[in-house]
């Protein structure tokens, strides 16, 4: 069953306090997400890093309730 | 009962796949009949780049389907490895193929594509 948006942001935010995250429902699904994630966090880390502590952040929901996320993600400019 | 991964037979499995294959995607379908549009993406951008690479169907062996996804601490699959190392799934080497970061990569690992430089 989908995620909805307010769900993902709460628990990004729950790992990620200062994430700045822009989300995009692709299909009208809540099941098919484009979600932009910034975060001083991600600093220094590398793109595979980023996502996985992102991925880590949804508690592994990704791959299974969560069926498609489009993930970009970036290190906040400080 | 927690088996530790060296004696895990899929653990070694997948270990041996990525060590004995320069560039391994394991995708659900194969390069010829992709099952699910993410891999189909992936397996279309190594071929742009013209490298070979080995395509492992984890719908052939749901071992190798779970097992991978804790190999590489990744949760979906299609997952490129090159060079025995992780590279990401479709989101990454899309990313990556449009910056021309994974040319650079493969370049940079010493594996033969189709080179088709200026």
């Amino acid at each position: 069953m989908p995620m909805p948006a307010t769900e993902i942001e709460r628990m990004i935010k729950a790992k990620f306090p200062d994430a700045r995250i822009e989300l995009k429902d692709l299909a009208g699904d809540n099941d098919h997400w484009a979600a932009h994630v910034v975060s001083a966090a991600f600093k220094g880390k590398s793109r595979v890093q980023q996502h996985q502590m992102v991925y880590d952040a949804l508690g592994g929901r990704m791959g299974d309730v969560l069926h498609a996320l489009q993930l970009t993600t970036a290190a906040a400019a400080d | 009962m927690a088996q530790d991964t060296a004696s895990d037979p899929v653990h070694q499995k997948i270990a041996d796949t990525i060590a004995t294959n320069d560039v391994v995607l394991f995708m659900k379908g194969t390069k010829q009949f992709p099952q699910c549009g993410f891999s189909a993406t992936a397996a279309k951008i190594l071929e742009h780049l013209g490298v070979p690479f080995k395509d492992v169907n984890v719908l052939d062996d749901q071992g190798v389907r779970d097992g991978i996804k804790a190999f590489s601490n990744w949760p979906t699959i299609p997952q490129l490895y090159i060079k025995g190392e992780f590279v990401g799934g479709c989101d990454i080497m899309r990313e990556m193929y449009a910056a021309g970061e994974l040319h650079d990569l493969i370049c940079q690992k010493g594996i033969p594509h189709a080179h088709h430089h200026a």
